[in-house]
């Protein structure tokens, strides 16, 4: 993880200030960065979003292919995930440097997408038992500078409402085997239900409260934060703690109720962003990389 | 609880159109790839290289030419110290004797333990016990603001504090911004009258802290006050943060002048609400209007 160095009376500021409710980029302790969110933004997948929050830029694309579904699970597609961590980001992670971050990422992610609630994976079934839709959600973190997760969860969803997968009709050929047929039509495609799918918000305990979407320089003042996934209802799909320090029960109990509030809020303006960006059509002005 | 979610839009830079007697000085700017000559008689300096027996630039800043010898000044680059230039910089390592700093140059910078103020303000020599508690004075990760006293042949820098007015920083906000923002002044260390104190480091460490009082000024440079700052003077910390950020982001030069101008612009709007990109370009379009006005 990219780490920077906080002397002594740099911390104590932060502290003091977060204490106050006011951080040192004028922010209260429940407030985002503003956030850039622009899907469509590469052109080989599926469905594609990059959000840029503060100085962190995450890249997500996905890609829909045919697979042989899980033996436990005849009748439901999967999501497969990987987060590349670009040296680009940070020297840190040349060579095999961002791996152990990205698998710890992508590992989060499982966890958050693993229920039964967040993504109808029936709707990703093609016939039973033989063929599904895996999605394969690469991550590519292109800069980093605090809350990696909230980024990630919130560029997920992002792809995940702008992936568009290819209709398929099953004939029954002469042999009684199935054929499948990929539509001809690029426009004839099913999207997928996102409402249900979770924004991770990740709470880090700094002093005696509790902080969302920090910076770096506010991470390294905090031993230990929160990472609550939570969809539009409120509901949690996934609490991990992470970091070094502990945490008492009474604040683990602080910070669900926080991160629960600040997650359901979360949603609805991303998804009316989301249903903007698509009324738009092609009038839709594209920035992309060099924005 | 906020969160304010948009879609990116294509910005423009704020157009400078400052007068037209400002481009009569005009430099000759170049990027990479462009050809700065295809006379054989010139020597190939830093930032250029040959390309099919012509000159050609191989970063974007601005050609200087002393005889034969052609270079190209990078704008973008990191800090080239100079003997006098304020910088301010992070303790990385404890040696023996010195303290390793980063200054956001190419190497890092050393501050001899024979080239700081003793607490105290001892004069002496420095014998093997100061050597044993330089850890005391200064500990990796702590902040400094000191004064190049020299440049190392490798370009790498030598660092004093020897005066009263550099030394171990306490609280506050430090900002990094390019050191080619860093406009060249007599003084670096200004008291602005908006409340706060800042350090203008020659290499584009900015850092803004809580104007101090007069008795703090006898501690000899080693004495951090953890006293909490007052919820007033953190505002207008964060403010002046965030105006810095802005300055930096549509590349204003940065001075006590301009920094105030767009202190003053900003105070319509909320501290988080600067770095917001409508905000900030509004900010930075008063404070050039004011710059322009206070030149003419």
């Amino acid at each position: 993880m990219a780490t920077v160095q906080v002397s002594e009376a740099e911390k104590v500021y932060i502290l003091h200030g977060i204490r106050d409710d006011l951080r040192v980029d004028g922010r209260s302790c429940e407030d985002y960065r503003h956030m850039e969110i622009e899907t469509d933004v590469v052109s080989n997948t599926d469905g594609s979003a990059k959000v840029t929050l503060g100085h962190t830029v995450v890249l997500v694309g996905i890609k829909a292919e045919i697979g042989k579904p899980r033996p436990m699970v005849p009748d439901e597609g999967y999501l497969e995930f990987f987060v590349d961590c670009s040296a680009n980001a940070t020297p840190e992670f040349e060579g095999r440097g961002g791996e152990e971050l990205g698998t710890e990422l992508s590992n989060t992610l499982y966890k958050v997408f693993n229920n039964k609630r967040s993504l109808d994976m029936k709707s990703l079934c093609i016939s039973p038992g033989e063929h599904c839709w895996l999605l394969y959600v690469d991550v590519l973190l292109l800069q980093c500078d605090g809350n990696l997760y909230d980024a990630i969860s919130i560029a997920v969803k992002a792809a995940l409402f702008n992936t568009k997968i290819p209709r398929v009709h099953i004939s029954a050929d002469d042999e009684g085997g199935k054929e499948i047929e990929l539509s001809d039509d690029p426009y004839d495609c099913v999207r997928i239900n996102v409402e249900n799918v979770p924004c991770i918000v990740t709470l880090c305990k700094v002093g005696h409260r509790h902080v969302v979407d920090a910076t770096l320089q506010e991470k390294a003042c905090s031993v230990a934060s929160l990472i609550i996934s939570v969809t539009h209802k409120g509901t949690v799909t996934c609490v991990r703690k992470v970091g070094g320090g502990s945490l008492d029960p009474e604040s683990i109990f602080e910070m669900t109720e926080a991160g629960k509030r600040v997650g359901k809020a979360l949603h609805a303006p991303l998804m009316k962003l989301l249903q903007q960006e698509e009324s738009l059509g092609k009038k839709r002005q594209k920035v992309g990389f060099l924005g | 609880m906020a969160s304010d979610m948009r879609l990116p839009v294509l910005r423009k830079a704020v157009s400078v159109s400052s007068a037209g007697s400002d481009r009569a000085d005009h430099k000759d700017l170049v990027v990479p790839g462009d050809v700065i000559t295809s006379d054989p008689g010139f020597m190939r300096g830093h930032g250029t290289y040959i390309d099919e027996e012509k000159l050609t630039a191989s970063v974007a800043g601005e050609v200087e030419r002393v005889d034969k010898l052609i270079c190209v000044r990078p704008i973008k680059t990191r800090f080239n110290g100079e003997v006098g230039d304020v910088v301010v910089g992070r303790i990385t390592e404890v040696q023996q004797k010195r303290w390793k700093v980063e200054t956001n140059s190419r190497l890092d910078s050393v501050l001899l333990l024979s080239s700081v103020n003793l607490p105290g303000g001892e004069l002496r020599r420095r014998s093997a016990e100061d050597e044993l508690t330089m850890r005391d004075y200064l500990q990796e990760g702590d902040l400094i603001s000191a004064e190049v006293q020299s440049v190392f042949s490798d370009g790498a820098l030598l660092l004093h504090t020897r005066s009263l007015k550099y030394g171990k920083l306490g609280q506050g906000v430090l900002v990094q911004i390019s050191p080619a923002l860093i406009k060249r002044q007599k003084t670096h260390f200004h008291n602005l009258p908006c409340g706060a104190s800042i350090i203008l480091g020659n290499n584009g460490f900015v850092w803004l802290y809580p104007t101090p009082g007069q008795q703090e000024e006898e501690a000899g440079g080693f004495y951090t006050s953890l006293e909490p700052v007052s919820l007033a003077d953190r505002e207008v910390i964060s403010r002046l943060r965030n105006c810095l950020l802005a300055l930096a982001a549509h590349k204003v030069l940065l001075y006590d002048t301009s920094i105030l101008y767009c202190y003053e612009s900003s105070l319509p709007h909320q501290v988080k609400d600067i770095l917001k990109p409508e905000v900030m370009e509004e900010i930075i379009m008063l404070t050039h209007h004011k710059l322009m006005e206070q030149e003419s």
